[in-house]
């Protein structure tokens, strides 16, 4: 059997969830074995992240480097091609780290390179056999990955129900002398954290969430109107940021914030993961969206395949007749 | 500064409701519009905007059929000096690997300091860009949403989470995958489209580029979508098919319901 690695993220010695998530893809692939952690970086920080392993996997090899304090991917790539014994499969979340890290390490591997897998429905001699989505989840596909020479094989965040294991005692390795020299012809330099923006709509029960369906910036306002009826906050989903129509404080999604709302509604939003990535909380989710097609129907609770710039305005007006406010 | 912009030709799903075609192999592609790929018309723009300030060329290239070409007139419209097209049967049923390694060939037969991509197309993989530059031995950034030039480096910033960026001093050559909302690509009209009509296109092919066959196309492909599903739905929505007004008045039942009105 092919030896499976996970690749672990951690922040100030504390792991990502996604850890016990690439266990659980990794026991997909093989049932009866156990993934092997690689964790990068230096002193205190690595050493707490690797203690704190061992309690699901059952060897854990440490990497410490100096240049690895900061998870630059040009050097953990180069750390890892002189680490992986030969056809691995290494599993890498599929976030922003994971997206920088491994379409060039499975070059450098000689291996296969999946993306955004979701899925995995096991191996059968050489191939893996994988899920994928495509056109912005609206429509899912079958992946065979040919595993002969391995594979790096990046995971949905999300995707992996992590699994209940009884704990067992794993074994910190330290791997550090096989390293090798890391060159870096990019340099991290800092990290700039996000503004706040004016209002903070992680703190509100209810948000009127606005996506590529609002259409132009002038239609934002039909959202604020029925914000303000409500007494909740507008957020929004990327591409109403990418387009300039509202701040990135008010961006829902894993390049923006997490919300906790107890009432989503997702105003002609498609449901790209990237976006369902920040709404947390399991709140009560309404989704309106003239695509009957549209992914956000599979993760909502009520959907209406209406235009918003109709239905926002409809909407508004039933708020205001409940509290005896006329309408404009 | 050479830079070159690898574009996409995409069906555009803010446009279309995607669907199976009968067989069920493929999405139905009749009716379908498409346009250039999201990420890719932000990487032409931020292109344009550095050779404007520092001065070069901007090259855009494609892999691709006689229908591609729109695209690459589209970005010539916007200021592009040249377009490529790269084409050849050869090519089709490459995965990533395939793609990148016809574009590393392509490369590699010019001249550029900065190669952009756009962060990922429709299959949302995000991978050729990384894959490319690996290939060519050029240090990569990906989900890039700013670039700024100084003393010869370059200072990028990277998407990371929560809003925040990550920013890093990149050596040239390199590739770098552009996010989309990094500018405001140039509005193109058909006037614009129309200017560049008999602007010469090139195609290069397999031979014309190296490129070694067994090493692309569907032979060398080690994974291999096998087909197009619409999963199951899981539970779904419980969908609301009243008019419109009744459904506000629903909407506003169960908003009450949940606590979410004050």
């Amino acid at each position: 059997m092919t030896r499976i690695f996970a690749y672990i993220v951690h922040r100030g010695g504390i792991v990502d969830d996604s850890a016990a998530e690439l266990f659980a893809a990794a026991r997909k692939i093989d049932a009866s074995g156990l993934p092997t952690a690689i964790v990068t970086g230096c002193g205190a920080d690595l050493d707490a992240a690797c203690n704190s392993l061992t309690s699901s996997f059952r060897e854990i090899w440490k990497v410490s480097h100096e240049a690895l304090t900061y998870p630059n991917a040009e050097l953990v790539r180069q750390a890892l091609v002189n680490i992986l014994p030969a056809n691995s499969i290494l599993l890498v979340s599929h976030d922003h780290f994971g997206i920088d890290l491994s379409p060039g390490l499975s070059i450098k591997l000689g291996s296969s390179f999946v993306s955004d897998v979701l899925a995995i429905d096991g191996l059968e001699g050489d191939s893996l056999k994988l899920g994928r989505q495509e056109f912005g989840g609206q429509v899912s596909t079958h992946v065979h990955c040919d595993i002969s020479s391995g594979a790096v094989i990046n995971v949905r965040p999300g995707a992996f129900k992590p699994e209940q294991s009884a704990p067992i005692t794993g074994l910190v390795v330290d791997k550090s002398s096989t390293v090798g020299a890391l060159t870096a012809r990019r340099r991290y330099l800092e990290t700039i954290v996000a503004e706040a923006g004016d209002v903070d709509i992680t703190k509100h029960t209810v948000l009127v969430s606005i996506g590529r369906g609002i259409q132009e910036k002038e239609n934002v306002s039909l959202a604020e109107e029925l914000a303000e009826a409500l007494g909740a906050a507008v957020s929004c989903s990327r591409p109403v940021v990418d387009a300039k129509w509202m701040e990135k404080s008010r961006q829902v999604g894993s390049s923006g914030k997490t919300v906790k709302p107890k009432v989503y509604l997702a105003c002609g939003i498609s449901g790209a993961f990237q976006h369902l990535a920040g709404v947390k909380g399991n709140p009560f989710l309404i989704a309106i969206n003239k695509n009957p097609k549209a992914p956000i129907f599979q993760v909502a609770d009520v959907g209406i395949v209406d235009d918003v710039l109709e239905f926002l305005p409809e909407l508004t007006n039933k708020v205001r007749e409940m509290r005896g406010v006329a309408a404009k | 500064m050479e830079i070159l912009v690898c574009a996409r030709r995409v069906p555009d799903t803010s446009e279309n409701e995607i669907s199976l075609n009968a067989a069920g192999n493929d999405i139905e592609r009749d009716e379908l519009v498409y346009s250039v790929n999201e990420a890719d018309n932000y990487a032409v723009e931020e292109a344009l905007q550095i050779r404007d300030r520092v001065g070069g060329n901007v090259t855009v290239a494609t892999i691709g059929g006689e229908d591609d070409e729109e695209i690459l007139r589209r970005e010539l419209a916007m200021g592009a000096n040249q377009a490529v097209l790269i084409s050849d049967d050869a090519f089709s049923g490459s995965d990533g690997k395939g793609v990148a390694t016809i574009l590393k060939d392509f490369v590699r037969k010019g001249r550029y300091d900065l190669i952009l991509t756009g962060v990922q197309a429709d299959d949302g993989a995000a991978q050729v860009g990384g894959m490319l530059a690996a290939m060519l031995d050029y240090p990569f950034a990906s989900l890039v949403n700013s670039i700024a030039l100084e003393d010869g480096k370059l200072k990028v910033s990277r998407e990371i989470e929560g809003g925040n960026r990550e920013i890093n001093e990149i050596d040239l050559p390199c590739v770098l995958s552009i996010q989309t909302g990094i500018n405001e690509p140039r509005y193109v009209g058909m006037r614009g489209i129309r200017q560049v009509a008999s602007a010469p296109i090139p195609t290069l092919g397999a031979s014309d580029l190296g490129v070694d066959q067994g090493a692309v196309g569907e032979a060398a492909a080690r994974v291999k979508r096998v087909d197009y599903f619409v999963p199951a739905l899981s539970k779904g929505a419980e969908m609301l098919d009243g008019s419109r007004e009744e459904n506000a008045d629903k909407v506003l039942e169960l908003v009450a319901a949940k606590g979410g009105l004050k």
